[in-house]
C-alpha cells in the first residue's frame, strides 16, 4: 500500500502506472473474449473500412476489427512477456543467487555462459531458439525467458555477493544458521526491491522482444493476433490502410513508455537514497 | 587586535525549509591568529555542519545558512563576511586562505590519481606553478608532512599507503597554499591510536612553524587537552559552553561539559580498572575459554595456477585462557591480526593450526557456547527484517522452535538490555545506533552462551552512548556469569571492562596480564608506546614526540616459522615477551 500511494506521488509514476493499469485492463479483456467484436471473425464485407463507429479503429484486409484483434493481441503479447519474465526472473535469480553464494568455481562457470548470452542480441538468440525449437507461443515464452536471465543473474549476483560481506550474513553464521536460511531471508530478502525495477523494466523489453519476434513470423501463429503480427500484416497495405499500422504501433510504444516510467518510479520509491524525506 | 575569524549567531539549516529545520542555532566565537580552536562534541551536535559552514562547503551538502555573520580577515587585512560571499569568490578563499582536512583520508584522495598529482593541482590553481615547479614544490609539501623518502612516494597512489600516510598527504595538501585557517574535522578518528598521535604532533608541529589558527573538530573531549587553546562544546546546535582550555577542563560549568569530563571513559593509566572478578576467585574452575597456539595464515598466490609463494600470518601463535566471568581485552593496531583472532574462535575463518576448548554453561547447555557482537550496529541487523525475527534467528538455527516460551525469553531480553517491550514488531531503522547495539546484545545472548566475543562493540557509539553500553554489558557479565572476549583498540575503553589485557602485535601477543598491571607498568616497548599514544585529559598540550616507525609486514615465505617466544614474568600475572 505505502509503495503504490508513494508511486501514485511520483510524477512519471503516476503516469506510467495508469498506463499499465490500462493495458491490463485491456489485456483482460482481449485475453477472455469481451471485445467489442470476435477478433478471427472475418466481416468480408467491411473489408478495410476505416475507422468509424461500428469499428473504431477500423478493419483489416479480411474484414476482422482492428480494436477487437488489438485487444487480443495485447493479451496475447502480455501474457507472452509475463510468463517469459517471471521464466527469467526465476532462473535468473537462482543462478545469480548460486553463483554469489557459492562462489568460486560456480561463479566463475555460471557468470561465463551467461557471458555468452549476453554477448548476441535479445532478437537475435531469441530467433536462434524459435528456428531451432519451431515458432509458436510457449517456444516464444521460453526463448525470451532464456534471452533476459543473463540480466537477472547479473543484477542478483552482484547486490548478492556485497550481502554476502554485510556483518549480518557474518552473525548468522555464528549461530550456525544454515545456507538456505540466509540465502533466503538475508540475501534475496534485501534483493526485492532491485529485483521488481528490473523486472518491470524487463517486461518492456519482452513486449518489443515478443513483437519483433511475431513481426518475423516466429512468434504467435496466424489467426490469432498479436501486436507484432498485425504490424506485419499492415506492411503492404500503408498507404491504402494506414490504420492497420498506426494503432498497433502505438499501442506498443506506448506500453513501453509505460512500462518504462513505471521502472524510474520504482527504483526511486524502493531505493532509500533516493526516497524524498516527507514533506 | 581584530580576530582572524570572528563568527556571530551563525544559524544552519537544511532541506525545503532550512528555517524550521536548523541544524546549527546561534554560534559564537572569535579566533585570533594562531589559535587553536576545538569544538567538541557528539554526532548530531552540528560541529561539522558548523565547520562546513565556515568554508561554505555545506552548500553543496543541502545546507543554507540563515542567519548570523561570519567575518574572515582577509590576507591585506580588510573584512570579508563569509556568509555572503558567492561561489568564484569562495573558491578563491577555499584553499588558499581556509585549508580543510577530513575524517577519512582514503575515500578524500581520487584513488586513480597520484598523490603527486593531486598535490600539484593545489600548486597550480592557487599559485600558478606548472610542471618541473609544481612537482618540486609538491615534494617540499611532502617533506613538510614528514613523509620519508618524498621524492618516490609522489607516484604513488592512494592505495599504496596506510591511513595514517594518507592523512598526512591530506595536510600537505590542506597546506599547500599556506592558509592561515586550518579547519579539521575529525581528522584522527579513521585512524589508530599511534598514528593518531602522529598526526597530533604533526599538526602541533605545523601550527608553531607557520603561525597559522586551527579549528579542531572532534568527539573526543581527552584529545582537546593536547592541542587547543580555546574549547567550545556543542550540543544540540547550540554551544553550551566555551572558554579558555584549563578554565573549562578544571571548572566546567554546564552540566552537558561536566557529563563529557566524568561519565565518559577516559583513560586513567591503570587507575579505572574493575575491582571485581578478581582471577584468584576463580581458581580451580575450568577456564570457558582456552585457546591454544592459534595460528592463522592465509596463502599468497600470484594466480589461482600457481602454488603458494608465501603467506600472510595474520595470527602467529596465540595462546589464553578466559575465566567464566571474566573479560579478556585484546589490545592491538588495525592488522595486527586481533579480529582474526576473534573470527577464528566463532569459526568465521578457518584456524591454520591450534585448538580451542570450550567450557559451556553448566546450567544450560547452550548448542553455541560463543557467540559475538559485531563492531558496527548499522551493518549486522538486516534490515528487511523485524526484530522478532531477528531475535529469533539463533533459536530456528539451532533447531529450536519459536513458541510462547521464546517470545517470553525475547520480551524479557529485550527488557534487559533496556528496550522498550513493543519492540518486537518494529525495524531496526526505527532504533538509533547505541540501541541496535543492544539488540545485537540481545541476539547474542537467545543462546544463553558462555563466552561473549566483543569485537570493537562499543567504537562506533558516541561517547555518553558508550559509557551505557558498557555499563550493561559489565551488568550482564555478573548476573549472567558470562566471559567476554572484549577486541578494542580504545584504551579508555577498555580499561573500564577489562579484568585482563592481551597486547597482540603484528600477530602475536607481546603482554598478557592483569589490567590494573599492565595499563600502569607496561613492560613490552610497544604497549609502552601504545598507551604513551592516548590522549587524556591530564597531559595537557604536551608534546607528542614523532615516530615514523610502521608495523613490519606479515608476509612470510613459504615454510616460515616463528622462532618460540620466551617470557618473561613481572609479578602477579603480568607476563611479557622477550624482545630481540
Amino acid at each position: 500500500m505505502r509503495i503504490l500511494r508513494a508511486i501514485f506521488g511520483h510524477g512519471s509514476g503516476r503516469i506510467g502506472g495508469c498506463i499499465v493499469a490500462v493495458y491490463l485492463l485491456l489485456a483482460i479483456l482481449g485475453l477472455l473474449g469481451l471485445t467489442p467484436h470476435n477478433p478471427i471473425t472475418q466481416y468480408r464485407i467491411d473489408r478495410l473500412h476505416a475507422p468509424s463507429a461500428a469499428y473504431w479503429m477500423g478493419t483489416d484486409l479480411f474484414g476482422r476489427d482492428v480494436a477487437s484483434r488489438l485487444m487480443a493481441g495485447i493479451g496475447q503479447s502480455f501474457t507472452v512477456a509475463f510468463f517469459s519474465v517471471a521464466f527469467a526472473t526465476l532462473a535468473g535469480t537462482v543462478l545469480g543467487l548460486a553463483a554469489a553464494w557459492l562462489g568460486r568455481r560456480w561463479d566463475g562457470v555460471v557468470m561465463r555462459i551467461m557471458d555468452v548470452l549476453l554477448a548476441f542480441p535479445a532478437i537475435l538468440l531469441a530467433l536462434l531458439i524459435v528456428t531451432v525449437a519451431g515458432p509458436g507461443t510457449w517456444t516464444s515464452v521460453i526463448a525470451i525467458g532464456i534471452v533476459y536471465t543473463p540480466i537477472f543473474t547479473r543484477v542478483v549476483r552482484g547486490p548478492a555477493l556485497s550481502l554476502k560481506a554485510r556483518e549480518f550474513v557474518d552473525a548468522a553464521r555464528t549461530f550456525g544458521s544454515s545456507s538456505s536460511y540466509i540465502v533466503t531471508r538475508h540475501l534475496l530478502l534485501n534483493l526485492v526491491a532491485p529485483l521488481t525495477v528490473q523486472v518491470t523494466l524487463a517486461l518492456a523489453w519482452a513486449l518489443l522482444t515478443e513483437a519483433g519476434l511475431s513481426f518475423l513470423g516466429l512468434g504467435t501463429q496466424p489467426p490469432a493476433a498479436s501486436l507484432g503480427l498485425m504490424l506485419s500484416d499492415s506492411r503492404n497495405l500503408m498507404e491504402t490502410a494506414p490504420w492497420l499500422m498506426i494503432f498497433p504501433g502505438l499501442a506498443i510504444m506506448i506500453s513501453i513508455l509505460g512500462f518504462n516510467l513505471l521502472g524510474d518510479a520504482l527504483r526511486d520509491v524502493l531505493d532509500p537514497k533516493t526516497r524524498r524525506a516527507p514533506a | 587586535m581584530i580576530p582572524l575569524l570572528s563568527v556571530s549567531g551563525l544559524r544552519v539549516g537544511f532541506g525545503r525549509d532550512p528555517r524550521a529545520n536548523e541544524v546549527v542555532r546561534g554560534i559564537s566565537f572569535d579566533l585570533a591568529d594562531g589559535e587553536t580552536l576545538a569544538i567538541v562534541g557528539e554526532s548530531g551536535s552540528g560541529k561539522s555542519v558548523t565547520a562546513l559552514s565556515i568554508n561554505r562547503l555545506i552548500d553543496f551538502s543541502g545546507g543554507r545558512i540563515t542567519g548570523g555573520s561570519m567575518k574572515l580577515k582577509r590576507a591585506d587585512g580588510s573584512l570579508f563576511d563569509l556568509t555572503k560571499a558567492s561561489e568564484p569568490q569562495m573558491t578563491g578563499i577555499r584553499g588558499a586562505e581556509i585549508g580543510m582536512i577530513f575524517q577519512e583520508p582514503m575515500t578524500s584522495l581520487n584513488p586513480v590519481l597520484t598523490i603527486g598529482a593531486q598535490i600539484e593541482e593545489s600548486f597550480r590553481l592557487h599559485r600558478g606553478l606548472t610542471g618541473r615547479q609544481a612537482t618540486s614544490a609538491a615534494k617540499d609539501a611532502l617533506d613538510r608532512v614528514r613523509i620519508p623518502d618524498a621524492a618516490r612516494r609522489l607516484k604513488y597512489t592512494p592505495n599504496q599507503l596506510s591511513g595514517g600516510m594518507l592523512q598526512r598527504v591530506m595536510i600537505a595538501i590542506a597546506l599547500a597554499c599556506n592558509p592561515r585557517l586550518l579547519i579539521a574535522d575529525e581528522p584522527t578518528t579513521a585512524l589508530d591510536v599511534t598514528v593518531q598521535a602522529q598526526i597530533m604532533a604533526l599538526l602541533g608541529e605545523l601550527k608553531r612553524e607557520t603561525g597559522m589558527s586551527v579549528i579542531f573538530i572532534t568527539h573526543d573531549i581527552g584529545l582537546v587537552a593536547g592541542i587547543a587553546d580555546k574549547v567550545m562544546v556543542m550540543q544540540n546546535g547550540q554551544a553550551v559552553e566555551q572558554g579558555e582550555l584549563n578554565q573549562l577542563l578544571d571548572r566546567p560549568g554546564h552540566p552537558y561539559t561536566r557529563h563529557l569530563l566524568r561519565d565518559v571513559p577516559h583513560f586513567a593509566n591503570g587507575r579505572a580498572t574493575r575491582a571485581d572478578g578478581k582471577r584468584d576467585e576463580n581458581a580451580g574452575m575450568n577456564p570457558a575459554l582456552k585457546v591454544d597456539g592459534l595460528v592463522v595464515r592465509f596463502p599468497l598466490k600470484s594466480n589461482v595456477f600457481s602454488r603458494a609463494t608465501g603467506a600472510v600470518h595474520a595470527v602467529d601463535g596465540i595462546d589464553f585462557d578466559l575465566m567464566p566471568g571474566e573479560t579478556l581485552a585484546i589490545v592491538g593496531e588495525s592488522g595486527s591480526g586481533k579480529s582474526t583472532t576473534a573470527k577464528a574462535v566463532l569459526g568465521l575463518v578457518r584456524s591454520t593450526r591450534g585448538s580451542f576448548s570450550i567450557e559451556t554453561n553448566s546450567a544450560a547447555r547452550s548448542a553455541r557456547p560463543v557467540q559475538m557482537v559485531f563492531q558496527n550496529p548499522y551493518a549486522s541487523l538486516n534490515p528487511r527484517l523485524t526484530i522478532e525475527s531477528i531475535l529469533a534467528e539463533p533459536v530456528i538455527a539451532t533447531g529450536g522452535r519459536v513458541d510462547a516460551g521464546t517470545k517470553a525469553a525475547m520480551a524479557s531480553l529485550l527488557e534487559r538490555v533496556g528496550l522498550p517491550a513493543n519492540s518486537l514488531q518494529r525495524y531496526p531503522h526505527e532504533f538509533s545506533g547505541g540501541q541496535r547495539q543492544r539488540l545485537c546484545i540481545a541476539r547474542a545472548l537467545m543462546l544463553n552462551p558462555s563466552v561473549v566475543v566483543l569485537d570493537e562493540a562499543v567504537s562506533a557509539l558516541d561517547v555518553s552512548v558508550q559509557a551505557k553500553v558498557l555499563e550493561l554489558l559489565v551488568d550482564l557479565q555478573r548476573e549472567f556469569g558470562l566471559a567476554y572476549l572484549f577486541i578494542s583498540h580504545d584504551m579508555a575503553v577498555v580499561e573500564r571492562i577489562a579484568h585482563r589485557i592481551a597486547v597482540i602485535y603484528a600477530g602475536q601477543i607481546v603482554e598478557i596480564g592483569k589490567a590494573a598491571s599492565v595499563l600502569s607498568q607496561p613492560r613490552h616497548s610497544y604497549t609502552k608506546k601504545l598507551i604513551a599514544a592516548v590522549p587524556t585529559i591530564d597531559r595537557r598540550r604536551e608534546r607528542f614526540e614523532l615516530d615514523t616507525r610502521q608495523m613490519p609486514s606479515l608476509v612470510r615465505p613459504q615454510g616460515f616459522e616463528p622462532a618460540p617466544a620466551r617470557w618473561e614474568a613481572f609479578g602477579e600475572d603480568h607476563m611479557v615477551r622477550v624482545e630481540g
